[in-house]
């Protein structure tokens, strides 16, 4: 029976990856035979269920699930529908996004770091010592949570930042416009495949924005300017190329549409009980 | 010098079904033509205007990341539309062939070689054949635009074939099966090309 489950499992996995018009077509199905089920930790949520339940790890607010060990990390799940995010971000990318890179990432982290001294450290213990492992552990432990906190920050709800948010906001960048003139900047001119932050600088709790090559994050060691990320955008050609092609910044200004402000404005709320640990 | 923007060498579905027609169309009319015209943009005026690509990718470090990377793009593509053909792929002739067989001991171990280099290359970059300054191969890859011509590269060489390796070049048919693309090039290697590009490489 189990042999035959196994072999179910992996007709269904050749399938999806040679065909993307199956791929398309098949209803979502957990496709993974690792050893523990992920039909409902991979499972996205359906849109009667809560946005706001993305506030998860209450005993340390948002940041609650990063302080377990990495080896004990269970992958994330989709706050909402693949569609949810249409027509800012299209279906087939947030599905493809979410169950082929993000948890590709996820996978290669869990085998980069498993038998290592990494598995039983968390992700911020991990982010803080950065150049001390090898570039699989980077790579892929930054794509992991990075896409975690992207996914968190999007919202099909359209918000609009509190006054809290905004004075914030003011402060640091003098107005709103300028702010999304410059994060705008950050993420139209990182150069090949990267992110732009919204960060808090780690020394100084100023606002500040930033870029990242690759999987890093402002978090990491290596970072050019440290800090704790309150808004993520993926601009990997992967993250928008389907729908929008070469057409970066027509990419970037639809995010601005679903961004989930109250989700920053927690990060931002809680950002000092992490402080102290990614010093 | 006098840049100019190069003409495909053939139809945007020459290469279907390996490459497809959107993608190449995209790819030659959008990404290459807008390295391009960034490129001219960013030595117009100065005195790299006067200089060969060349020239400038042995002093890339000092030069402004918009030549860096336009310069780049610019001349990596020109030369990968070159390498690639409607009537490319299977096994290489001629003396490429033997310096492959010489020097990897069989195409199938170069390949297996130059696939990873293009697989485990993260994020966006380029695989490259390379001719070094002994007339000796070697197999690399590089991030972003980026090529073994660049001051700034640990894998100096003269560039005989390359394969680009950003999303853009394979999302839309493969989306992020990078492998599958990688396999489909090899049925599209212009090996006369790679020929003709490693007579001119050996000093």
């Amino acid at each position: 029976m189990k042999t035959i489950k196994v072999l179910i499992v992996t007709i269904m996995c050749i399938l999806l990856v040679s065909s993307p018009e199956i791929m398309a077509q098949t209803e979502k199905k957990p496709v993974s035979k690792g050893k523990t089920s992920h039909s409902e930790t991979t499972k996205p949520k359906t849109s009667s269920q809560t946005v706001a339940s993305d506030l998860k790890g209450a005993k340390e607010g948002i940041w609650g699930e990063w302080m377990k060990p990495v080896g004990k990390l269970e992958f994330y799940t989709l706050p909402y529908p693949y569609d949810a995010l249409e027509p800012a971000i299209d279906k087939m990318t947030v599905e493809i996004h979410y169950e082929r890179h993000h948890r590709g990432y996820f996978d290669k982290m869990q085998k980069a770091v498993s038998g290592t001294d990494a598995a039983e450290k968390n992700l911020l213990e991990i982010f803080s010592n950065m150049d001390k492992f090898p570039d699989a552990v980077r790579n892929n432990s930054g794509g992991f949570f990075n896409h975690a906190l992207y996914w968190d920050n999007l919202t099909p709800k359209k918000q609009e930042p509190s006054r809290q948010m905004i004075e914030l906001i003011e402060k640091s960048f003098g107005n709103y416009d300028s702010f999304v003139k410059k994060f705008d900047e950050a993420a139209a001119n990182r150069f090949g495949s990267g992110w732009a932050w919204l960060a808090v600088d780690i020394k100084s709790g100023e606002l500040f924005i930033t870029s990242t090559a690759n999987q890093d994050n402002p978090l990491m060691s290596i970072a050019e300017r440290r800090g704790i990320p309150l808004l993520a955008l993926d601009v990997w050609e992967h993250a928008y190329y389907l729908k929008y092609q070469n057409k970066r910044t027509d990419y970037i200004n639809s995010f601005w549409s679903v961004v989930n402000w109250p989700v920053v404005e927690a990060r931002y709320n809680q950002f000092k009980s992490i402080m102290e640990k990614v010093k | 010098m006098k840049f100019e923007f190069p003409e495909l060498p053939y139809a945007y579905d020459a290469l279907e079904p390996h490459i497809d027609k959107q993608t190449m169309e995209l790819h030659y009319t959008k990404h290459h033509k807008g390295y391009f015209d960034k490129f001219t943009a960013a030595i117009q005026g100065t005195e790299l205007e006067s200089k060969s690509l060349e020239e400038i990718f042995s002093n890339i470090s000092k030069a402004p990341a918009a030549v860096r990377n336009n310069g780049g793009g610019y001349y990596n593509h020109s030369l990968f539309w070159k390498v690639l053909s409607p009537n490319g792929g299977g096994d290489p002739t001629g003396p490429i062939a033997e310096a492959i067989n010489t020097q990897f001991n069989s195409f199938a171990e170069f390949q297996k070689k130059f696939d990873e280099a293009a697989a485990n290359r993260f994020g966006s970059g380029w695989a490259w054949l390379c001719v070094k300054k002994d007339n000796s191969l070697s197999i690399c890859s590089s991030p972003n635009q980026d090529n073994p011509l660049m001051d700034v590269h640990d894998c100096q060489g003269q560039p005989i074939l390359g394969l680009d390796v950003w999303e853009h070049a394979y999302y839309l048919k493969y989306q992020n099966r990078r492998p599958e693309y990688i396999s489909a090039f090899w049925k599209l290697v212009n090996w006369d090309q790679v020929n003709e590009n490693y007579k001119n490489a050996r000093r």
